[in-house]
């Protein structure tokens, strides 16, 4: 059954409360911390920034944390402009990417934690493997019988409209991880982010494979757990629908059939 | 401690060519229900108080006794439909799931063919 409460070692303590700095606006960052090396629960660390001598956004932050104050804070970021999707963690209670989220956005302290219901593999750094195979597991690319044209393979306008709001996914997996149906049913449930591109390779008028695409979708874990809560578009930093995607793959599998 | 691939444990048997059926079925008696409730509401309300020969009477009628069959078909089919779902989210051992997948079905199909059997006793009836 669903496990409410976290085991012992899993519940999280109050951590380490870092010096404040001098300045006129001091913002207060609780990061959670977990090292799988020390043994220890995990602890929400206290860290105070002058917001004066920082730049915007969360992930500017985290990052003036450790270059100047504690160089053991563990994150993944790179491209720092919401187009990579490493730096996806939890902020202020909600998904997104460190990046693009302005410190000026959230009241009171920033709380910053990993993704929710991820394996950590250390500080605010989930393990994706499971979500990267889902992923894998769609087989996102052109697929074709037809022999290749010399040239691309031809798209109408219309056909080429089909695919936004699907093609900006970045895989940063903030939809996913903030589904309650991927949380219970991660392992068997697709989740989210792989099943909107799932539909974006469904919806290609340039594939070959769309009835085997469903074929391979059609499962009542794989695709049927999805329960439209919403949780998904809500999070997503790109401003993307995940939940209309899904229910584009449920219509065309009645489609088919009716 | 698992030595499959990650590949591996996602694709496992494959998937099970199955569902949109339970959805759409679900979609359908969903919609059906609306009707259905308020014809059941429009027969239950006004004979609250009645006596029991008037209530017999009432679902002797065919075209009640018809409706409410329709009730109770559309009714079970879409409880059974929500809670295996409901099972499916939350139960995952995976034999204490499929033992309550059966006992869903058994109870639904239970509360089904007693409910109709009373009706048509009634209908029937002397």
């Amino acid at each position: 059954m669903v496990e409410l409460n976290l085991p012992k070692n899993s519940r999280v303590q109050d951590g380490k409360s870092w010096p404040e700095p001098d300045g006129a606006r001091i913002k207060e960052f609780r990061v959670y911390r977990w090292n799988p090396d020390d043994g220890k629960n995990p602890q929400v660390d206290t860290y105070k920034i002058d917001l004066d001598k920082c730049g915007p956004m969360v992930l500017d932050a985290i990052i003036k944390i450790k270059d100047e104050q504690d160089p053991s804070l563990t994150f993944r970021r790179s491209c720092r402009e919401g187009i990579c999707g490493s730096c996806a963690m939890n902020i202020d209670g909600t998904n997104t990417l460190a990046c693009t989220k302005a410190i000026e956005d959230v009241n009171g302290p920033v709380k910053i934690y990993p993704l929710p219901h991820m394996e950590v593999v250390k500080d605010l750094v989930p393990d994706l493997t499971n979500f990267y195979a889902q992923h894998r597991s769609i087989e996102p690319w052109l697929q074709t019988t037809t022999a290749e044209p010399e040239r691309e393979w031809l798209q109408s306008s219309e056909d080429r409209e089909k695919i936004d709001g699907l093609y900006e996914c970045i895989l940063c997996a903030c939809c996913s991880t903030s589904c309650p149906s991927y949380w219970w049913n991660g392992d068997r449930y697709l989740g989210p982010a792989v099943l909107l591109q799932a539909y974006r390779w469904l919806i290609d008028s340039r594939d070959e494979f769309t009835g085997d695409r469903l074929d391979n979708i059609e499962d009542p874990f794989r695709l049927y757990r999805c329960h439209t809560i919403m949780n998904c578009a809500k999070a997503c930093p790109k401003g993307l629908n995940p939940a209309k995607a899904i229910a584009g793959i449920k219509k065309m599998l009645v489609e088919r059939r009716v | 401690m698992t030595l499959r691939t990650p590949l591996n444990k996602v694709r496992l048997y494959g998937s099970a060519r199955s569902g949109t059926d339970h959805f759409w079925h679900q979609r359908l008696t969903s919609i059906a229900n609306i009707p259905l409730t308020i014809f059941l509401l429009w027969l239950v309300i006004p004979l609250s108080g009645a006596s029991h020969a008037e209530v017999v009477t009432n679902i002797k009628h065919p075209l009640i006794a018809f409706g409410l069959i329709a009730v109770i078909i559309s009714f079970t089919w879409h409880m059974r439909l929500g809670m295996q779902v409901i099972i499916e989210d939350y139960v995952h051992s995976d034999g204490r799931k499929l033992m309550l997948v059966v006992v869903n079905n058994l109870f639904c199909s239970m509360i089904a063919l007693m409910s109709i059997f009373a009706i048509l006793k009634i209908s029937f009836g002397a």
